[in-house]
């Protein structure tokens, strides 16, 4: 297309598996569409870029979480589960089951690994910047992120996102 | 079945969003203008997706189809 690409700002600033899917999603299908792409990850999203990923989801705070089995027959796994909170939030492992869990279905379902997602996103041109104050502040360095990462502060970040025609701060 | 004769074919069956539409951009730059990609896909939501990307990226959806669960897109390289 010889028109101007159409410009991407996101912010990234969720470190849980829920919250790592949209950014890298968004991120990935825009670039796809020809469109320049910018991810400012910042606070616990600063972990998405962490050469493995280890974001959890923790249903004991998320009470609107579906709870479901990945194996089973469909109606089996159509059940809601409905786990009182005192369980959720009380037992040892319970957010690593829950995990291991929504994995699981995310895979059944042909939904890409949050690191699959990353890596397409860099192959696809889309840019990652991370947020240099807050890896001061939870004491991250370069060398705990993948490669081909930029690093600056808001200003970096609202210079490119001013004329960008979609800015989102998930 | 359709009388347009692909240049290459992309199966995508299985793959849920955004995978058919990474996977079909990166099919598509490595093809020539003119030439037609068949994709292949299980994912209900990909039409809607095929039919926004073709628009916003410039290629022609010449056709699109459904056969049960199996969706078919022949795309135009502009």
């Amino acid at each position: 297309m010889s028109e101007t690409p159409k410009k991407v700002a996101l912010i990234a600033s969720q470190g849980t598996l829920d919250w790592a899917y949209p950014p890298f999603i968004l991120a990935s299908a825009a670039a796809a569409m020809d469109m320049e792409v910018v991810v400012f990850f910042t606070f616990y999203g600063l972990t998405l870029l962490n050469k493995k990923v280890e974001a959890k989801i923790a249903p004991a705070t998320n009470p609107a979480m579906p709870m479901k089995m990945p194996f089973g027959t469909d109606q089996f796994q159509n059940i809601n589960w409905s786990i009182p909170r005192f369980i959720s939030g009380n037992t040892p492992g319970f957010n690593t089951m829950a995990t291991s869990m929504m994995k699981k279905t995310f895979k059944n379902k042909g939904v890409a690994t949050v690191e699959e997602l990353r890596e397409l996103c860099q192959e696809v041109g889309v840019k990652f910047i991370a947020c240099q104050m807050t890896m001061d502040v939870f004491g991250f360095t370069k060398d705990d992120f993948i490669d081909g990462v930029d690093f600056g502060g808001a200003a970096m970040f609202l210079e490119y996102a001013s004329d960008a025609d979609i800015q989102l701060f998930i | 079945m359709s009388t347009i004769t692909e240049t290459e074919v992309l199966d995508c069956k299985g793959m849920n969003c955004p995978l058919p539409i990474l996977k079909t951009k990166k099919q598509i730059d490595k093809m020539q203008s003119g030439e037609i990609l068949k994709m292949i896909s299980t994912d209900p939501g990909s039409t809607n997706d095929v039919i926004a990307w073709a628009k916003k990226t410039g290629n022609t959806l010449m056709e699109n189809s459904q056969d049960g669960n199996i969706y078919t897109f022949y795309i135009q390289k502009s």
